[in-house]
This record gives C-alpha cells, structure tokens and sequence, in this order.
C-alpha cells in the first residue's frame, strides 16, 4: 500500500535544510571539533591528525553499516554522528598542512610517508569498520534464532 | 575561551560542509563526490592561508582557532572522502574511486601550496 510521498517525509523549504537537521549537524561539528582540538593539545604534530583520521574513519565505516543496513535510525542520527560529529573531528586541511609544514621543514620523505601512510590507513579503517559491525550484527542475529 | 570559539567555527564549518555538499551533489548526476571535493579544497586553501600568515610571524589569536581549527576543520573531512571512496570501490567504479583518492590528496595539497603562496605574497 502506497501513501503519499507528503505522509511519509517531512516537508523541507525549497532551498537548504529542515533546520533540525542543520542544527543537528552544528552540535556534532562543534562536538567532533574539540574532540580534535583536545587530541591535537595532548599530542601536538601530525600525529594527533592521523590518529583522529584513523579512528574518525573507523567509526563511519560502523556507522555507516549500521544505519544502512542493520536499524532504522532516527533521522537526526546521521547527520548528527556521520555529518556533524565524525565529518567535524575529521580532518582533511589539517592533514594537507601537516605534510606541506614537513616538506618545507626540509623532511620531504616523511611527508609523502604521512600522505600515503593515512590515505591508506584511513581507507583500511573504514572498510575495517564496515566489514567487523557486518560480522558482528550477524552474530547478534544468529544468537537471537 | 579559545575552545568556544573552536567549537562555534567547529558548528559553522560543518553547516558549510553539509549545505555545500547537498547544492554540489543536486547539480550533476555522475556519482563522482564532487561536493566533498570542493570543501577539501575550500578548507585546505584557506588554512594554507591562515597557516602562511603564521609562517610569517601574523599572529591571529582569535582567527586560528576560530577559523582555522574549528571552521576549515570541520568543513573538510577524512571520514566521509574515506568513506566515499571504498564505497565506490565496493560499487565496481574502481577508476571514480582512485581518481578520487588521488584527486582528493593532490588537489588538497595544490589549493593548501596555494595558500600558502598568496600569504607569502601578501605577507613577505
């Protein structure tokens, strides 16, 4: 039985976004935020950046395989955790200031180590995170048969 | 006082991400992430900027944190071009997903050079 697409979603303005959703996406971008400037206080340099990427990336891959396809979320859970929180404690310009302050410090090597290094490290943690929440929701399923 | 204004720039920056991604992604129909790309840009050009002038001995107490921490942090992310990018791994558009990881890092590595250039003209 088909219900009008009016019934279903919730209506947004024609142009930008249902303002819940925006602030949603504020409180976790500011949340995610400070959690990268304690982490960068506590250890200082490149290191802090590739330690929230990583774990930024892991958690998406979690996320994103939860919400797709194990539960039905809330419609503010995505872009609280996923845009919000995980998008504002992830860092990309960081990162690319990271490895031009190496270069320019006359350590070229280390700079292409720490590009490579977190491209890669980064790409392995999303799909880390994606296939151990697909592994471990079917152990929860098959537990509950 | 400088974590408040982190996380005010935080709230910003991600509000910037979300609406840009949305308005870039409605306007073309490729499945390329194009909107992710342009905010790493935005965010990397900017904060090339910012960190040039640190370079050059221009504090800005209040903009580091405010613009450069908080709004060019979270206006650029990791997590969702890493997870864009295995998506369109796992997809099958394996030649959308390395153009992406290499278009992501060398473009964000250009437009950060970039600000870095414009603050050592403007500064030096």
């Amino acid at each position: 039985m088909a219900f009008p697409s009016e019934l279903r979603a919730p209506r947004r303005p024609a142009s930008g976004a249902p303002l819940d959703v925006l602030g949603a996406v504020a409180v976790g971008g500011a949340l995610g935020s400070l959690a990268r400037y304690g982490a960068a206080l506590a250890w200082p340099g490149p290191a802090a950046t590739l330690l929230v990427n990583v774990l930024g990336c892991l958690a998406i891959g979690v996320l994103m395989h939860t919400i797709t396809e194990v539960v039905t979320p809330h419609r503010l859970l995505r872009p609280f955790l996923g845009v919000g929180l995980l998008g504002g404690f992830t860092t990309l310009s960081t990162y690319v200031t990271d490895a031009l302050g190496l270069a320019l410090r006359a350590h070229p090597a280390l700079a292409l180590a720490y590009l490579v290094g977190t491209v890669l490290s980064c790409l392995l943690a999303v799909l880390a995170g994606l296939v151990l929440t697909r592994l471990a929701t079917r152990g929860l399923r098959g537990a509950r048969r | 006082m400088t974590a408040l204004l982190v996380a005010l720039g935080g709230a910003v920056g991600a509000c910037l991400r979300f609406l840009t991604d949305r308005w870039v992604q409605a306007r073309h129909d490729t499945g390329f992430p194009w909107g992710t790309l342009v905010v790493n840009a935005t965010g990397s050009l900017l904060l090339g900027l910012l960190a040039g002038a640190g370079l050059f001995g221009i504090e800005l107490p209040v903009l580091h944190p405010l613009v450069g921490i908080g709004l060019c942090g979270a206006l650029t992310t990791y997590s969702t071009f890493g997870y864009e990018s295995v998506r369109l791994i796992v997809d099958g558009a394996r030649l959308f997903a390395l153009l992406n990881v290499l278009g992501t890092v060398l473009v964000g590595l250009g437009a950060g050079a970039t600000g870095l250039m414009i603050a050592a003209a403007a500064w030096s």
